[in-house]
């Protein structure tokens, strides 16, 4: 997988991220003037190819839902420039992105908020067929059988209604939701983070197989590397509205390169025996994640960082490779 | 809550609200006064052969007969007549107010909550101007400034100037529901604005604004009473229960001829006890979580 992910050339690309920022105006005084900014997004540039799944992982906080709705264009991003399938879209008029929304879905994080509790679950299925297409009721229904039936609903469910259902149920819900106009790219935004770990598993296990199954580019947002791992051919870790490192899985946590992924992997709590043991390099991150307002100078993360010096505090690191063309890290312990 | 019957029908918010609604008795009484009611003012012409603005000036102020059942006014007109039509006209002017009051409330109050900014705050400033004033001191003032005043003016008057409680109602609910992750997920897949609003925002909001809707049309009826007491509603001869109830402003009908006033007291009192007992029903039904006391 890594060798196929490195040798992608540009046409591969299905969405290319440049320099993309999103800062909402805080607004106060009486004149509600803007009198700063929280920078959720502050210059991220990434790639995503097709057909696979690129996890972005970050605290609460991080910019990495902010990121996820810029990119359906929910959000409007302040600077920057978002390419899907080489078209330039983050500049279109919201009117003119609906027909985007075809080949972009999302998969929210809450079962009980993200879906309309007055729709039945047909309804809401085929909502994205009503709005999107000009399929018949019945074409529409049979559509609608079929992607139940693929995330695994029975077809006699249709008449029900959400609070009928349980959390990993209604996400099944929100995937056939999502997946039902066949879209290219799927954003998902935590979609097992309010699920039983039990029920975690199986989520994840079929949005691999539907992945498969419907060769989908994945866009998978998580607050934690275990969830990640499981399911992603490359990973980012944001912190502070930015990309601090992007590998492919492996490289990543075999050969975690900042101190911020260090720590975080070292927070996943592992068994351990003797064969898995693994040598990790102890970071421990404390602290809380400083304010997105008014970010440190320099490289954000030296406020918690241990092995923070001088020119942290002046310098902003650029995301570069130290080794290789895919395995970028924005740390100056490896310039 | 998950005592799931292996019925056909689908257990839908909306059902189950009426289901939860007929449950409950009072409201259910409410119901059943009210239909009284108003099939009494639907079927009047078959219940009374008395023409109720005519009036037969050789029978002013008589006791009730057999003829007339609750006696005759001050000028002659039947009463029971009067009862009967003047139950049409509070309903009539009750419900088609509030429905007025509901189309302007709804449209302005979606607008300002959907679209926030600038529309928001021209639609929630003239409200705040419009609560400003006493709500009687403006409904009068607007029907002095008329010439003639007809059920039609009446009821505009009377929506004009009661729109912005529950255009903020609305807001609220909608600002609410703006922040909610399924409007969200509608945006997602492309939905319109219309789209949203009227199958993704409504639909969430319609408990509440059914359930003001039923309560104002209760201070509907109370208003329009009130307003033809004191000879600024309806004019005359239009029998309504408001007009007929101003007969007792005359100390000597007070006193000696309660039939000509107890039966319009008592109709409003009735017909809006019923509406908000329904009200009340409607709001527990829709909502509930307000019912756990």
């Amino acid at each position: 997988m890594t060798n196929l992910v490195q040798n992608k050339g540009t046409e591969d690309k299905l969405l290319d991220v440049h320099h993309i920022k999103k800062y909402f105006p805080i607004k106060g005084g009486i004149l509600k003037r803007t009198v700063a900014h929280l920078k959720a997004v502050d210059d991220v540039s990434f790639s995503v190819f097709k057909g696979e799944t690129l996890g972005i992982v970050g605290e609460s906080g991080s910019g990495k839902s902010t990121l996820g709705r810029v990119i359906l264009r929910l959000l409007d991003p302040t600077e920057g420039e978002i390419y899907f399938n080489g078209d330039e879209i983050s500049k279109l008029k919201q009117r003119q992105v609906r027909s985007y929304r075809r080949d972009m879905q999302m998969v929210f994080q809450d079962p009980f908020g993200s879906l309309n509790s007055k729709m039945s679950v047909a309804e809401l299925i085929e909502e994205p067929l009503l709005v999107q297409t000009n399929l018949s009721r019945q074409e529409r229904k049979e559509r609608a059988i079929k992607i139940m039936e693929k995330v695994g609903l029975r077809a006699d469910d249709r008449l029900k209604y959400p609070h009928e259902f349980s959390g990993g149920q209604r996400q099944r819900i929100s995937i056939a939701r999502a997946l039902i106009i066949n879209p290219q790219l799927v954003i998902c935004d935590e979609p097992v983070s309010a699920l039983d770990v039990s029920i975690q598993a199986q989520v994840l296990n079929l949005m691999k197989d539907l992945q498969d199954e419907f060769s989908l580019t994945y866009l998978f947002i998580a607050h934690d590397l275990s969830v990640v791992k499981h399911i992603s051919d490359r990973i980012a870790v944001m912190y502070l509205g930015r990309i601090v490192e992007i590998a492919p899985k492996r490289a990543l946590y075999d050969n975690a390169l900042h101190p911020y992924t260090q720590g975080l992997l070292a927070s996943i709590p592992i068994i351990d025996t003797d064969d898995t043991k693994q040598e990790r390099k102890k970071t421990r991150i404390t602290g809380d994640l400083p304010s997105p307002v008014n970010p440190p100078t320099g490289c954000p993360f030296r406020t918690r960082c241990p092995l923070a010096h001088e020119r942290c505090s002046v310098e902003r690191p650029e995301l570069k490779s130290p080794e290789n063309d895919e395995h970028l890290v924005a740390c100056h312990l490896y310039t | 809550m998950k005592s799931h019957k292996k019925s056909k029908q689908a257990q839908s918010p909306f059902r189950l609200a009426i289901r939860r609604f007929i449950k409950n008795k009072l409201a259910l009484a409410g119901i059943i006064v009210l239909a009284l009611i108003t099939l009494g003012a639907i079927f009047a012409p078959l219940l009374t052969e008395h023409d109720p603005t005519y009036g037969d000036l050789l029978k002013i102020e008589k006791a009730p007969t057999d003829e007339h059942l609750l006696g005759t006014d001050g000028s002659g007109r039947d009463n029971f007549a009067r009862l009967l039509y003047g139950a049409r006209i509070s309903l009539i002017v009750g419900f088609s107010a509030m429905l007025f009051t509901l189309v302007i409330g709804v449209v302005l109050g979606a607008l300002a909550g959907y679209y926030g900014g600038k529309v928001d705050n021209l639609i929630m400033r003239l409200a705040d101007l419009i609560l400003a004033i006493p709500f009687l001191v403006l409904a009068l003032t607007i029907i002095a400034l008329l010439e003639k005043v007809t059920i039609t003016i009446f009821v505009t008057v009377i929506a004009v100037t009661t729109w912005p409680s529950l255009t903020r109602i609305v807001r609220g609910t909608f600002l609410s529901l703006r922040e909610q992750e399924f409007v969200l997920g509608a945006r997602a897949i492309g939905a319109s604005d219309l789209r949203i609003i009227f199958k993704h925002f409504i639909p969430n909001a319609i408990g509440p604004i059914i359930v003001n809707a039923t309560l104002m049309m209760a201070s509907m009826i109370i208003i329009e009473s009130a307003l033809s007491f004191i000879g600024m509603g309806i004019p005359q001869p239009t029998p309504t229960w408001g007009n007929m109830i101003s007969e007792a402003q005359n100390i000597r009908i007070l006193r000696n001829h309660p039939e000509a006033w107890i039966p319009p007291g008592l109709g409003i009192l009735l017909t809006v006890l019923a509406i908000n007992f329904i009200g009340d029903g409607l709001r527990d039904a829709f909502d509930p979580k307000s019912n756990r006391r």
